[in-house]
C-alpha cells in the first residue's frame, strides 16, 4: 500500500550536510497499525515527515498504491489520503477550534461530529470548539487537537508522532479506544510512533528506528519482553530500549 | 443621493446595507447628506468649522451613532468632530471613511475626533478604513482621535483598516481618569508600496485606570508601517501593550515603544514582536491539504481577526 524504497534523507547542520535517514526500505499494507519506536534522535520523525512530504529525500522512492508519489508535494500527498499529526503543533492566533478542523474536514460543516472528534481525544466540545488554538491552550490540549484533526480526515495513511506526550491517564485510555476504533471501522494504515507499552500492544508491527536506519521490524511479543528484561535491569523505565542498555545513562 | 458605489462604501466601513437605524449623519464629498437623530442623541452641524457635535445624553442605553464619510472623487476633506456621551451613557458608535478614487487626483479625508466619555459612561467606537479606485490617485486618510475618559468610564476602539489606503497617518490620545478602562484593537493590512503610521498615547492619569492596547498587522509587497504605542503612568494603574506584526515579502516596519511610570503604584508592560509567518502553521496546514497560498491566507485572517 505505501512502500519506502531506498530512501535517504540529508539536513544541512551548519556548513556541513548529515544524513537523517539512511536507506530506508519500509512496505505498509491497509489496515494494519504500526509502532515506531526507538531512540531519541534515531530518525522516527524523519521517517513519518518523509511520508508526509514535509522532508525531500535525496534518493530513493516513495509508492503509494502503486503510484509514485516521491515528488508530490505536501499538499497533493494530503489530498491522496496521507495525514500527519505533528509532535510539537503549532498554535494559532484567531484560529478557532472548529475552523481547524473544519478545516481538517476540507471545509466540511462539523458542528455535529466535531462533538465525537474532541470526546475521542478525550475534550469536552462545549468547551472548546469556540476557543482560541493559542496561547491559552495548554500542551497536552493541543496535542489532544492535533490528534483530532486527523480524525476529521478519511485517510489512506495516518501517521501520529508520540500522539500520548502530555495528555492524562483517563485521556490516554480514550485515546488507545480511538485507535482501535478507526482500525476496526476504516481500511487505513495506521502508524504511531511511540514508546508506550499500551500502544505497542496495539501493534501488528514495531518497527525498531535508530541511527537513521531500521533496526528491526518485529512484534509487539518480542519488543515488549525486551523492555521487560531492560525495566528489570534498570529503574530508569523512560524511552528505554535493550539496545541501549550498554550505554544507558539514567536522568534520574 | 447614495449610488450604487456609495452602498458598496457603507458596507465596507459601516456594516450598513441601507440607511441606519438610530441616529447617523452620512458625509460624502464634503456634504452632509443625509442626517438623522433620536429623542437621545442629537447631531449639530459645527458653525466655526466644518464637523458636527453629537449631544448624547446622560443614561441612553443601547443605541447607536453612525457617522460614515464617502470619498467619490479626488479632493481633500477635513472635518472636526465632537462627541459628548453622557454620564451612564452606553452607545456604540460607528465611524469610517471609505474612498472610491477612479481618478488621478489625490483623495484626502483628514477627521479630527474629540470624545467625552462622562463619568460612568461606556462607549465603544469602531473605525474602519476602507479604499477602492483603479485611478492613479492617491488614497490618504488621516484620523486624529482624542479621548477623555472620566471616572468609571469605559473606552473600546476598534480601528481596522485591511488594503485600500495608499498613507495613512494615525494618531490618538486617551486620558483616563479614576478608574477608567480603555481597549483598543488595532488591525492593518498594508499592500504595494502603501504607508501607515499608528501612534497611539494613552495617559494613566487616575487612580486604578487600565489601559489595555492589542495591534495586530500585516505588512506586504514593499508597504510600510510605524508604530509608537506609548503608555504614561501617573498614578496607580495598569496597562499592557501588545504588538504584533507579520512580515512579508519586501516590506519594512518598525515598532517603537514607550512606557514610562510616574508613579512607583504604575504596573506597564510593552510587548512588541515582528516576523515572518510561522513555518511550521504553513506546514500544518498543507498537511491538511490546503494549498501555500490558501494557508498562508487562513493564517493572515485567523491574525487579523
Amino acid at each position: 500500500m505505501l512502500e519506502l524504497k531506498n530512501i535517504n534523507v540529508t539536513a544541512q547542520n551548519g556548513d556541513n550536510r548529515i544524513q537523517i535517514l539512511k536507506n530506508i526500505n519500509l512496505r505498509l499494507e491497509e489496515k494494519k497499525i504500526y509502532v515506531m519506536t526507538g531512540p531519541n534522535g534515531g530518525g522516527k520523525s524523519s521517517i513519518a515527515k518523509t511520508i508526509m512530504g514535509i522532508y525531500r529525500p535525496d534518493s530513493g522512492k516513495i509508492i503509494l498504491d502503486g503510484e509514485d508519489i516521491t515528488d508530490k508535494s505536501i499538499t497533493e500527498r494530503a489530498r491522496m489520503g496521507i495525514g500527519y499529526a505533528f509532535q510539537q503543533p503549532p498554535r494559532f492566533k484567531g484560529l478557532q477550534v472548529k475552523e481547524l478542523l473544519s478545516l481538517a474536514a476540507n471545509g466540511e460543516n462539523i458542528t455535529g461530529e466535531p462533538c465525537d472528534l474532541l470526546y475521542d481525544v478525550g475534550l469536552c466540545t462545549q468547551d472548546y470548539l469556540d476557543r482560541e488554538v493559542n496561547t491559552s491552550l495548554s500542551g497536552g490540549e493541543l496535542k489532544r487537537i492535533e490528534i483530532a484533526t486527523l480524525l476529521a480526515r478519511k485517510l489512506r495513511v495516518a501517521v501520529f508522532d508520540e500522539p500520548e506526550a502530555g495528555i492524562d491517564l483517563w485521556s490516554f485510555q480514550k485515546l488507545t479506544e480511538t485507535f482501535e476504533r478507526i482500525h476496526e471501522n476504516s481500511d487505513t494504515t495506521l502508524v504511531i510512533i511511540s514508546h508506550q507499552e499500551r500502544i505497542v500492544r496495539l501493534a501488528h508491527q514495531v518497527i525498531v528506528v535508530s541511527d537513521g536506519t531500521i533496526s528491526e521490524i518485529t512484534s509487539q511479543e518480542k519488543i515488549l519482553a525486551d523492555v521487560k528484561q531492560f525495566d528489570s535491569d534498570c529503574r530508569c523505565r523512560r524511552d528505554c530500549l535493550k539496545e541501549e542498555l550498554a550505554s544507558a545513562e539514567c536522568d534520574r | 443621493m447614495l449610488n450604487a458605489t456609495d452602498r458598496k462604501l457603507l458596507l465596507e466601513i459601516a456594516d450598513l446595507h441601507s440607511i441606519p437605524q438610530g441616529a447617523f449623519n452620512i458625509r460624502k464629498d464634503g456634504q452632509g447628506v443625509a442626517r438623522n437623530t433620536t429623542a437621545n442623541i442629537d447631531i449639530v452641524t459645527k458653525e466655526d468649522k466644518p464637523g458636527i457635535d453629537v449631544l448624547i445624553r446622560p443614561g441612553t442605553k443601547g443605541e447607536s451613532v453612525h457617522i460614515p464619510v464617502i470619498l467619490s472623487q479626488g479632493l481633500s476633506d477635513l472635518v472636526y468632530n465632537t462627541f459628548e456621551v453622557g454620564e451612564e451613557a452606553d452607545v456604540l458608535i460607528v465611524a469610517g471613511c471609505g474612498i472610491h478614487n477612479p481618478g488621478s487626483r489625490k483623495a484626502q479625508h483628514d477627521g479630527i475626533h474629540e470624545f467625552f466619555v462622562r463619568k460612568g459612561a461606556k462607549m465603544k467606537y469602531v473605525e474602519k478604513h476602507y479604499g477602492e479606485g483603479k485611478g492613479s490617485g492617491e488614497r490618504v486618510l488621516n484620523p486624529k482621535t482624542i479621548i477623555e475618559v472620566e471616572e468609571n468610564g469605559v473606552a473600546e476602539l476598534e480601528m481596522i483598516q485591511i488594503r485600500g489606503v495608499d498613507k495613512t497617518k494615525r494618531d490618538t490620545e486617551v486620558r483616563l481618569h479614576k478608574n477608567a478602562r480603555l481597549v483598543v484593537t488595532e488591525r492593518l493590512l498594508t499592500t504595494s508600496r502603501q504607508e501607515a503610521e499608528s501612534n497611539i498615547t494613552v495617559k494613566l492619569l487616575g487612580e486604578d485606570s487600565t489601559a489595555q492596547i492589542i495591534s495586530r498587522s500585516v505588512a506586504q509587497d514593499e508597504s510600510r508601517q510605524i508604530f509608537h504605542l506609548n503608555l504614561h503612568g501617573y498614578a496607580k494603574c495598569r496597562g499592557h501593550i501588545q504588538c504584533d506584526s507579520i512580515i512579508m515579502q519586501q516590506a519594512k516596519v518598525s515598532s517603537i515603544p514607550e512606557i514610562a511610570a510616574y508613579h512607583s503604584d504604575a504596573e506597564l508592560i510593552h510587548e512588541a514582536a515582528i516576523g515572518k509567518i510561522n513555518s511550521e502553521q504553513l506546514l500544518k496546514l498543507m498537511t491538511l491539504g490546503l494549498t501555500e497560498e490558501e494557508a498562508e491566507e487562513t493564517i493572515l485572517q485567523g491574525f487579523l481577526k
